[in-house]
């Protein structure tokens, strides 16, 4: 049993009340990843000392000057830099890399009262869609063990999913928040990009990437968003306008709302189970008052190849600044210069970092880059146009999360383009630059389903609002998987 | 004609720093050949006076105050450095 099926306004509650503290709520995330994370393997590195320390000290904040969150556990997904806390990207690159500044993010979850546990598992440098590229380990699915979580936020929704820590920052580029999120059985925010700062995010896609929650329910999602978003001085991508109280839309209220339903996100390469799941889904919208029509984002087929393009055209810039000089690994014995960048750079990234890096070398070398990187650009344009003109119509555009529910664990890694097909329905909101969620919506053999609910640039609350009022008419999200206590790791 | 061949592989490595053997170099011709060749259908789409998008939010300008402001302490800028002597990062010879 977990306390962290409890949400963030129960466990307020409990603080207030003061049936439990913030060191206890502390030592319980501790008590239970150690029992669990044993055979979930969502954390990397704990943070057991500081965040003690740290709930010893918020105990003592007087209950008016306490947030939604103040003395909750939060675990941070190993690319978003912690100061004195290691952050590898779950790279060989990045070992024992000792941040010497925090991320805003993670200083925002500092202001907000937030104790930071430690930091969670994902895909090597957030390329892939199982956390198996991680160099460290594999995490696991916590309604089945054999599955994979779904990445490249695989540890943060694994960690929620699994009753560790109620609450993770995760960062999705094509699809990492929310495709863990739904194969996980929980509810991931990626938040407009410009909404959430990317200073201290280390860079993988810099036009796509987004620090986002998640949670295990919408209204904590909505807490843990108000908490991190705001313009930074130091990210000029971030953008300046207010930050809701994104709780203050969850009316339940969802009457003439205008719904898209994306024919595409049920079309070819969507699983049975996927879209009967979103058909049952539009039967609840409905019922609640919302107007629910098809709608057509005619190049969806084709923000997938564009995007592993950009992404990777992106990311091959990205990463040069990984050479063995100034932070990270550095290959030992090495006497001249070049060879110690190439050696360092072939024996600190993976195999799947290599291959993004190459390709988009190779988009954007000479004689290539109109072909290959231009073109996707243009094709980028006219994705982002197909969600302009459903928002003239529709106040969200809704579908599957991701085509089938998790896949087992090793079934796809040899496979890139079956790997990369699971991400198909994600990608092109983040080529969009819109928000979406991903709620869960049903179950498929026992592995969770998501639904995705897409909406306007800078309108997370209307997401949330719809993500809220159909949360609240079912009952997936107070299911827990059930996962034995194991003896302490 | 293949989308891409051994030699080009070889010569992308080169340029991303990367030294690959000769049996790596068959792996990533065969990997990168396939994910290009995925992305060939690309061209199916007509972008004939389509603007290409280089950022999702468009953005123009984005200025501050000219205020000079103090950087990171250099001893603790050295913290992660593998190697470093007397305050400076430490490299292996460049000239040969």
């Amino acid at each position: 049993m977990t306390l962290f099926n409890h949400s963030a306004k129960e466990l307020q509650q409990l603080l207030h009340s003061k049936e439990v503290s913030a060191v206890e709520l502390t030592d319980e995330a501790f008590r239970r990843i150690g029992k669990v994370d044993g055979d979930v393997k969502a954390f990397l590195a704990l943070n057991e000392e500081q965040a003690k320390a740290r709930a010893a000290e918020l105990d003592n904040t007087p209950a008016d000057q306490r947030g939604p969150l103040h003395g909750l556990p939060v675990g941070v997904k190993d690319n978003i830099v912690t100061e004195g806390l290691e952050t590898t990207c779950a790279s060989r690159m990045l070992g024992g890399f000792d941040p010497i500044y925090h991320a805003t993010a993670a200083k925002k979850l500092d202001d907000a009262g937030l104790i930071t546990v430690g930091k969670v598992n994902m895909d090597e440098f957030a390329m892939g869609g199982s956390t198996e590229t991680s160099y460290y380990k594999k995490t696991a699915n916590p309604w089945n063990l054999d599955y994979v979580p779904g990445g490249s936020s695989g540890g943060s929704a694994a960690a929620v999913a699994a009753g560790e820590v109620p609450f993770t920052l995760g960062t999705d580029t094509g699809g990492s928040i929310r495709q863990p999120a739904a194969y996980c059985g929980v509810v991931g925010m990626k938040p407009t990009y410009g909404r959430v700062s990317r200073y201290g995010l280390v860079a993988f896609a810099s036009s796509l990437d987004q620090i986002g929650p998640i949670t295990r329910t919408v209204e904590d999602n909505a807490f843990l968003l108000s908490a991190i978003s705001g313009h930074d001085p130091f990210d000029s991508t971030s953008f300046d306008i207010d930050v809701p109280d994104f709780a203050s839309a969850l009316t339940g209220d969802i009457k003439g709302l205008k719904i898209g339903i994306a024919s595409e996100y049920l079309g070819e390469g969507v699983g049975e189970a996927s879209r009967n799941a979103v058909k049952d889904a539009i039967k609840v919208l409905e019922s609640l008052g919302a107007e629910v029509e098809e709608v057509s984002l005619p190049h969806t087929k084709y923000a997938l190849p564009a995007y592993y393009l950009l992404s990777s055209s992106e990311a091959s810039s990205n990463l040069a600044r990984f050479d063995g000089i100034r932070y990270g690994y550095r290959a030992e014995g090495i006497e001249n210069l070049e060879d110690l960048y190439k050696q360092t750079r072939s024996e600190g990234f993976g195999d799947e970092v290599k291959t993004r890096i190459m390709l988009g070398t190779f988009a954007l070398s000479s004689g290539f880059y109109d072909a290959y990187y231009k073109k996707a650009q243009k094709v980028r344009t006219l994705v982002r146009d197909d969600f302009t003109n459903a928002f003239e119509k529709y106040d969200v555009v809704i579908g599957p999360t991701s085509p089938t529910p998790a896949f087992k664990l090793g079934e796809q890694i040899d496979d890139p383009l079956t790997m990369y097909a699971n991400d198909i329905l994600t990608i092109p909101v983040n080529l969009a630059g819109v928000p979406a969620i991903s709620v869960p919506c049903g179950f498929d053999n026992g592995l969770p389903l998501g639904l995705q609910i897409i909406g306007r640039h800078f309108d997370e609350s209307t997401v949330y609002r719809v993500a809220h009022a159909f949360e609240q008419s079912t009952d997936f999200h107070k299911r827990m998987p059930e996962i034995r206590e194991g003896l302490e790791q | 004609m293949a989308v891409i061949t051994k030699d080009q592989v070889k010569h992308v490595a080169n340029l991303a720093r990367l030294a690959i053997t000769e049996e790596e170099a068959e792996h990533y011709t065969e990997k990168l050949a396939s994910i290009i060749e995925f992305a060939e259908q690309l061209n199916e789409v007509d972008t004939s006076g389509v603007e290409p998008t280089t950022h999702p939010v468009p953005l123009v300008n984005v200025l501050r105050e000219d205020k000079p402001s103090k950087g990171l302490d250099r001893d603790l800028m050295l913290k992660n450095v593998p190697e470093h002597e007397d305050g400076m990062v430490k490299v292996p010879s460049i000239l040969g």
